[in-house]
């Protein structure tokens, strides 16, 4: 179902916790399908539900609950913009507004080339940087004012 | 001990006690949803919000550590303030629709709203609507009144021991449900409808058939396993409506089975037979009660006087109550024989002449969940004996160690320290292997009875382990199944389980299959013991003229009856060999059947010749005794459908009619009287040893392919049988051959073939089903349904052709 040098990171992340604790490694195990995947269908969380040694019902809890992960299929780069206080406060709601213009995309939805996604997010623990997104969970912007969006697009649609 | 104030009266827990611990001690009432006792601690209703002196805000009671000198207030204005607050939140989402709601009437929402929550709402806003979920046939769900306490997750989690709900999404678009599109399965589900504080999870087929208030609620005790678990048998004009458990913490705690839970539905069936009906000229027609009873009463006559009072058998069911089976058994033995039984899915009877008393659990059922080891030998525990099952998962979770010798490795959603799946030839020599490193370990001899069968066994490593797991761990338990108790070599499995129980130190039980299996026998429903001249005192076997399953007993050979009464049993399901069942009965000149049902079997077969309608135990008053010797007396909750009459009545009349002594019975009080008088105590009769029997070779009995035919758990009994919404269950799915990868391949099936299954004159087609987890050279073909009711035996050889 998934790689084996995913189930290799997978693995290794189980050794950080107690042999008989192996769900603990839940988030990282969707985290490393997600990268592998690009989203978590049903049948990835069924595999990592079976490797973990777990309900199914208890990964679908978890991919439910956290933002990061995707249960649907997404365009190639994932905007998450931040729109919680402070970042509301320096800008986020323009930040929003550009990303629609030049996107014409509305949160949650995805451009006709599939290569971008809107998603709204909450605090991403750095306010004093605001207003900030997220590129696929992993890269941080910070201060994104609309030429840093310009350009952020720019180098994404290379 | 901790000692602190609530509402100034002075309580104390023990460590690590809560408060709600300390107000449930006073009988003082903090309201709540999330909380239950027999769950974990969630605290995320936030209902039970108390004040605490010192504390800076309201604490939830339930999670609260109650603390040396605290001083908790749950009526003061701060609690009740921070009460109603939650109660308005909860409040925003849920809907107005008590009036069409199953739960209205007996809703913990509904109640603490009058007590804690506001005339009118101030929340303007849309309500949230949440899609409902197909959880099954016995759950319905309206996930929109959900309240989020997360009462049924944790059920699945803890009690249940698989998690079928969960609680996925967060904040306002947090749901319950269960993973995508699944059912829950477990045999324990209809619990987390109890536990449900609002109308989200309620009962399918209960569903909009009354009102909660029309239903009057009356006790009774369930007819099922041998648990004997008590119930509330809800009731609306004369109909049973709905069955709920009522709290015992020895038998059944707070829950119930499904099985004891749904199969009412079996009462209300339109099998249900309600005149007597007599075979005229191969057409079965209706009848009075007087035609038949004379009926009957004549063709008993006659046969004795044709062929002798010794050619009459009566077989019977352990789901009957104490006083039918003693007055059918005190009817039988007034012409003058004695060919009664009770054990029809049992085959090896060598044990009868050996036993020392009534085979029972060997201990209270509460005390299995003091074990500390157990050995299951046997038994698919969860599907034959649910709550059973469920208090050993509480102790294997608390450390306890569970071990297991079984043809079949069905999940038991628990931890199994050791297990064996053999063949059922094997299982004794797995046993004597057990008991032979029992023996080792405690350096004792193997008693004389077993040396035989240990002398040929070498131990392997799991037998040492399951001996070693029964010695270091006290309280200890054995415990023989059902399948242990239909194995054809049932006399040396209890044997040797006897002698492992004495060399371990550990307690030894026979599960009881049946809600009256103890109760069978005290009622006498065995045949004589000890009797020189065996014509006269048939088992069930040898009534049904089955071949003993071992040729080295004595007076074993199979004489068939010329008369037989059967009363509340359906020979073609709920014997050993249903085919061979069929064939005796065709061949007498009368049968005669006392039955709740007039089924497709005995309609269009040819065996019976009159049918007597007798109530079901929603409709005659009479007495349990549980596998653990509890005498359970209960009243009848509905009158008799039709004219229909209680067993007890039907047999006393025979007696009459045939001049008997002794049947001048008024009530079933005097005929219980009657029996226990004789013996009051019946804790004093139970007994499982056996003396002075010796096991033989316990080798691998038979060639070719073994039929592992075990019962399924909504096949067991008359009433289930009939419980639609359990009919539609996935445990109740049409039997398959099931067979380990290698046997197909050798036999050249592929998963999903259809095949022919053939045991003597007996076939069945059936799809086969793939199971590595199967003992080599072994087909597992359920029993005691209507698809493999042409078969054999439930054990021995099979032949599979690919078709």
């Amino acid at each position: 179902m998934l790689s084996a040098e995913s189930i290799k990171k997978i693995d290794r992340e189980i050794t950080k916790y107690p042999a008989d604790q192996r769900q603990s490694a839940v988030m990282s195990a969707l985290a490393i399908a997600q990268d592998e995947k690009g989203w978590l269908a049903t049948e990835t969380m069924d595999f990592v539900a079976g490797y973990l040694g777990m309900p199914p019902i208890a990964v679908y809890e978890v991919a439910t609950f956290y933002g990061m992960y995707n249960l649907q299929p997404l365009g190639k780069f994932k905007i998450t913009v931040c729109t919680n206080l402070p970042c509301a406060l320096s800008g986020a709601n323009e930040a929003v507004a550009h990303f629609r213009k030049k996107l014409g995309i509305d949160f949650n939805e995805t451009t006709a080339d599939g290569k971008f996604t809107l998603k709204e997010g909450e605090c991403m623990g750095a306010c004093g940087d605001a207003p900030v997104l997220l590129v696929n969970n992993k890269r941080m912007c910070s201060f994104m004012s609309n030429d840093s969006i310009d350009q952020l697009l720019e180098e994404l649609s290379k | 001990m901790i000692n602190f104030e609530i509402d100034g009266k002075p309580v104390s827990v023990p460590k690590n006690g809560t408060v709600m611990d300390g107000a449930n001690q006073l009988g003082i009432y903090i309201p709540h949803f999330c909380y239950h006792k027999k769950l974990s601690i969630a605290a995320n209703c936030r209902m039970c919000l108390v004040q605490v002196e010192k504390a800076p805000k309201p604490l939830p009671a339930c999670a609260t550590p109650a603390m040396e000198g605290m001083k908790v207030s749950t009526h003061s204005g701060q609690a009740v303030t921070a009460q109603k607050g939650v109660m308005e939140f909860l409040l925003i989402n849920h809907p107005l629709d008590c009036p069409i709601c199953d739960q209205g009437g007996e809703c913990q929402l509904q109640d603490l709203a009058v007590g804690y929550g506001a005339s009118s709402s101030r929340y303007t806003e849309a309500k949230r609507v949440v899609a409902n979920k197909n959880l099954g046939p016995l759950i319905s769900t309206d996930m929109t009144r959900c309240i989020h306490c997360t009462r049924c997750v944790r059920f699945g989690q803890e009690i249940a021991g698989i998690m079928e709900l969960g609680m996925a999404g967060r904040g306002e678009h947090a749901e319950i449900l269960s993973f995508v599109g699944r059912t829950v399965d477990s045999e324990l589900s209809g619990n987390m409808i109890d536990l449900c504080p609002v109308g989200a999870l309620v009962s399918k087929p209960f569903r909009y058939s009354a009102r909660t208030w029309e239903l009057s609620r009356r006790k009774s005790v369930s007819p099922h396993c041998g648990l004997g678990s008590n119930l509330v048998v809800q009731v609306k004009q004369n109909r049973v409506m709905r069955v709920l458990p009522r709290e015992n913490e020895a038998i059944n705690e707070c829950w119930l089975s499904d099985k004891d839970r749904f199969s009412y539905e079996g009462l209300n069936s339109e099998e249900r037979l309600r005149k007597p009906m007599i075979k005229h000229g191969g057409e079965w027609q209706e009848c009075d009660w007087q035609t038949a009873l004379e009926f009957t009463a004549n063709g008993l006559k006659a046969v004795k006087e044709k062929h002798g009072a010794q050619s009459i058998g009566a077989l019977c069911s352990p789901h009957s109550t104490l006083e039918e089976l003693y007055l059918l058994q005190k009817f039988i033995r007034g012409l003058g024989s004695g060919n009664v039984d009770h054990r029809l899915r049992q085959s090896d009877f060598r044990a009868d002449d050996h036993v020392q008393g009534v085979p029972w659990l060997g201990m209270a059922i509460a005390d299995v969940s003091r074990l500390k080891s157990a050995l299951v030998i046997g038994s698919t525990l969860r599907k034959d004996h649910p709550l059973l099952a469920q208090r050993l998962r509480q102790v294997v979770k608390q450390g306890a160690q569970l071990n297991l010798i079984n043809p079949v490795d069905d999940d038991l959603l628990t931890k199994v320290a050791n297990r064996a799946i053999v063949a059922p030839g094997s299982m004794a020599a797995m046993l004597a292997q057990v008991l032979k490193a029992a023996a080792e370990s405690k350096e004792v001899e193997v008693p004389d009875g077993a040396r035989k069968a240990t002398s040929t066994v070498s131990v392997s490593d799991t037998a040492r382990a399951m001996a070693a797991s029964l010695i270091d761990n006290k309280p200890a338990a054995i415990f023989l199944g059902n399948l242990a108790q239909h194995h054809p070599q049932y006399t040396d499995i209890l044997v040797l389980a006897q002698h492992l129980a004495q060399i371990t130190d550990a307690q030894f039980g026979v599960l009881g299959e049946a809600a009256n299996s103890v109760g069978a026998h005290i009622a006498g429903a065995t045949p004589d013991r000890g009797a020189p001249d065996r014509s006269g005192s048939l088992s069930a076997a040898q009534m049904l003229g089955m071949s003993a399953a071992s040729a080295d007993t004595a007076g074993a050979a199979a004489q068939p009856c010329q008369a037989y009464v059967l009363m509340n049993l359906e020979p073609e399901l709920d014997s050993y060999d249903p085919g061979q069942a069929t064939k005796a009965l065709s061949a007498a000149e009368l049968v005669v059947m006392l039955t709740s049902y007039k089924s497709q079997a005995v309609m269009q077969g040819s065996y019976a010749d009159v049918l007597l309608p007798i109530a079901p135990f929603t409709e005659t008053s009479g007495t349990f005794i549980s596998t653990e010797g509890r005498v359970q007396t209960f009243n009848g909750v509905v009158a008799p459908l039709g004219e229909t009459r209680p067993a007890w009545k039907v047999v006393r009349v025979l007696g009459n009619m045939l001049q008997l002594d002794g049947f001048d019975y008024e009530t079933p009080d005097q005929v219980r009287a009657e029996i226990l008088s004789a013996a009051p105590d019946v804790s004093s009769r139970l007994n499982n040893s056996l003396g002075g029997f010796a096991v033989g070779d316990t080798g691998q009995k038979g060639g070719g392919i073994q039929r592992i035919g075990e019962v399924p758990i909504y096949q067991a009994d008359p009433i289930v049988r009939r419980a639609e919404s359990l009919q539609r269950t996935s445990d109740a799915a049409a039997p398959v051959a099931w067979m380990a990868g290698a046997l197909m391949d050798k036999l050249g099936i592929q998963h999903g073939d259809n095949v022919r299954l053939k045991q003597g004159e007996g076939e069945a087609q059936l799809p086969a089903a793939r199971d590595d987890k199967l003992p080599v050279d072994c087909v597992r073909v359920a029993s005691a349904h209507p698809m493999t009711a042409g078969l054999g035996g439930m054990f021995g050889e099979i032949v599979v052709e690919r078709l």
